[in-house]
């Protein structure tokens, strides 16, 4: 595998959580002690059991959602999130979606223009600018929702789970979409998934989480360089190190089960 | 396996599956064990048959139907109403149910009875219009005044319900005292029949917006203002407007017992009503209540349409 540019663990962190607890309000016990730190340059994916606290580490870094105990740190820029849906609003066009986040922070409507231009030619949407979501298969729409993340030129990049319900090849190709968006563009990734394949091929670090309440169980390195083609997905490399994910994620949850 | 589960499987199957059940030994409890012989149908060829589709076939020609349909019913309620009044009634009694021809041409083809019914309407629907746009303005302020704070929603909302239970024919001599006995008071009763239905549903759609949706104007620290009008009244638009459909209707229905109460200024259908009824014109007492009725229809139908212009806006497939 030709390695052209592999993204290198840069000493400064962009996001970190350090010794977070997690207790809602009905008494889940959502996180227990949880130190996370995301360096510049990193696309790290966070894995395991359904329900372990994967969307509430995105959510605590997004602020929505306050630790019970603990530190939560970013840069202080505005984050960009996808949503496990796309989270579009129904009424308005793709570029009206896409020009949202610019609206609402009160950036000038020429600069939002052209940088929703380039943001949908970016996913490959240009031409579909004056579509509404309904017009749109799942897919286009995801892209739509990642075009309207980028729009504030996000150093954080937080996806919770954003190609779950997608179908396999659309989820691939997107998937290597994301890869070369992550080459290209400036940002940190934290990536939430089910999928062992999604997490090793989208990452440079994947961290497999227990069953709740969560704690990181595994550290796993990436050392594939960029940019990845679809076909490392089939090399027996890849395979070992899925592989390895995987063994880290069923002994996470049979911890409890 | 045990026995239920063999019985369930064997319920489950289209066919009686006796002739293709075999015993095979005992179970562990020592009772026997029937279990359907999957292999001898597979086995012969000739045992499988076409699925029998399980759903109903799809109607034909929906856009016909949608029309034929009512057409026809009303042919029906005609043709009945006609028998019940020339058949079925003595001609002595035929005042209580005068046919349908005799209710046109009383009503509708006679030029002076045409004009006081057509100005009676006119009156009435200016009140059922004016009260919807202020029920509309009101409910929706109403909901959104709700929809900021739980607080305020506990406030007013059991006052609120309580709008809809109080028997309007004990408030209607209160308001005439107050706000006299003309075109204001008929507005009132209006406004008070039919603004529960907007504040409820608009209400509803106010809150439907999706958790996500929140947190993504969050993100971009939107404040109330901007979060009611670039997220949360687009998001009720659909739901205020059933709520102005079911209102329309009430909206006439409001204007015309306020008619019967407040006497003063133009005549609405309501007090015609009154008239003809205490001069037993049957002709004219039918035509009026199709008429106003009329009204509430051609309203619903306005909101229905602006109901379906939004929802194909939203949903529309590629053209």
């Amino acid at each position: 595998m030709e390695i052209t540019y592999t993204p290198g663990r840069s000493p400064v962190p962009v996001a970190r959580l350090r010794s977070v607890s997690m207790v809602f309000a009905d008494g889940t016990h959502a996180l227990d002690d949880i130190s996370i730190e995301l360096r510049q340059s990193e696309f790290v994916s966070l894995v395991g059991p359904s329900g372990c606290g994967k969307s509430t580490v995105l959510r605590l870094l997004a602020g929505f959602e306050v630790p019970s105990t603990g530190a939560v740190e970013t840069t202080g820029d505005t984050v960009g999130y996808v949503f496990q849906e796309p989270t579009l609003l129904p009424w308005r066009t793709v570029a009206a979606n896409v020009t949202l986040p610019a609206q609402l922070t009160g950036l000038p409507a020429a600069t939002a223009r052209d940088r929703a231009g380039d943001v949908l030619r970016r996913v490959g949407l240009t031409g579909f600018e004056r579509h509404r979501p309904g017009q749109l298969s799942g897919g286009m729409r995801m892209r739509v929702s990642i075009a309207r993340a980028l729009m504030l030129r996000p150093r954080l990049f937080l996806f919770d789970e954003p190609f779950g319900a997608l179908d396999e090849i659309t989820r691939e190709r997107l998937n290597e979409e994301l890869s070369s968006l992550f080459l290209t563009e400036p940002f940190s990734g934290l990536f939430v998934t089910h999928s062992v394949p999604e997490a090793v091929f989208l990452s440079t670090r994947v961290l497999v989480m227990s069953a709740r309440p969560g704690r990181i169980v595994a550290d796993v390195a990436v050392p594939f360089g960029w940019p990845r083609a679809p076909g490392l997905r089939y090399t027996p490399e890849f395979a070992a190190l899925a592989s390895r994910v995987s063994t880290a994620l069923r002994d996470a949850c049979e911890v409890t089960s | 396996m045990n026995e239920a589960d063999v019985a369930n499987e064997a319920d489950e199957a289209n066919e009686p599956v006796t002739n293709g059940t075999v015993t095979t030994g005992t179970a562990e409890n020592g009772t026997a064990v029937v279990v359907p012989a999957r292999d001898a149908r597979a086995a012969d060829p000739a045992a499988l048959r076409p699925v029998r589709p399980t759903r109903r076939p799809p109607g034909r020609s929906g856009r016909l139907v949608r029309l034929v349909a009512p057409l026809a019913t009303l042919a029906v309620v005609l043709f009945g109403w006609w028998y019940g009044s020339v058949r079925i009634l003595d001609p002595d009694r035929r005042f209580l149910l005068p046919p349908p021809q005799d209710v046109a041409r009383v009503g509708l083809l006679d030029g002076d009875n045409r004009a006081e019914l057509l100005g009676g309407l006119w009156s009435t629907s200016k009140v059922a219009l004016v009260g919807l746009a202020l029920s509309i303005v009101i409910g929706v302020l109403f909901a959104i005044v709700m929809s900021q704070a739980r607080w305020v929603e506990h406030s007013l909302y059991p006052y609120a319900v309580v709008l809809q239970t109080i028997p309007i024919l004990a408030v209607v001599p209160l308001l005439g005292f107050w706000f006299g006995f003309e075109f204001r008071s008929r507005v009132i009763v209006c406004v008070l029949v039919a603004v529960f239905p907007i504040i409820t549903n608009t209400l509803f759609g106010l809150r439907s917006v999706e958790p996500d949706l929140h947190d993504l104007f969050s993100l971009y620290g939107a404040g109330r203002v901007r979060r009611l009008v670039r997220l949360e009244l687009p998001a009720a638009l659909p739901a205020a407007i059933t709520g102005c459909k079911i209102s329309a209707g009430l909206a006439v229905i409001g204007s015309i017992i306020a008619d019967f109460f407040f006497r003063q200024g133009d005549p609405g259908i309501g007090r015609l009503i009154d008239i003809y009824r205490q001069r037993v014109a049957t002709e004219q007492l039918l035509t009026a209540l199709f008429l106003s009725s009329l009204v509430g229809l051609v309203l619903f139908w306005g909101f229905e349409a602006l109901g379906g212009f939004v929802q194909r806006r939203r949903s529309s497939r590629p053209h």
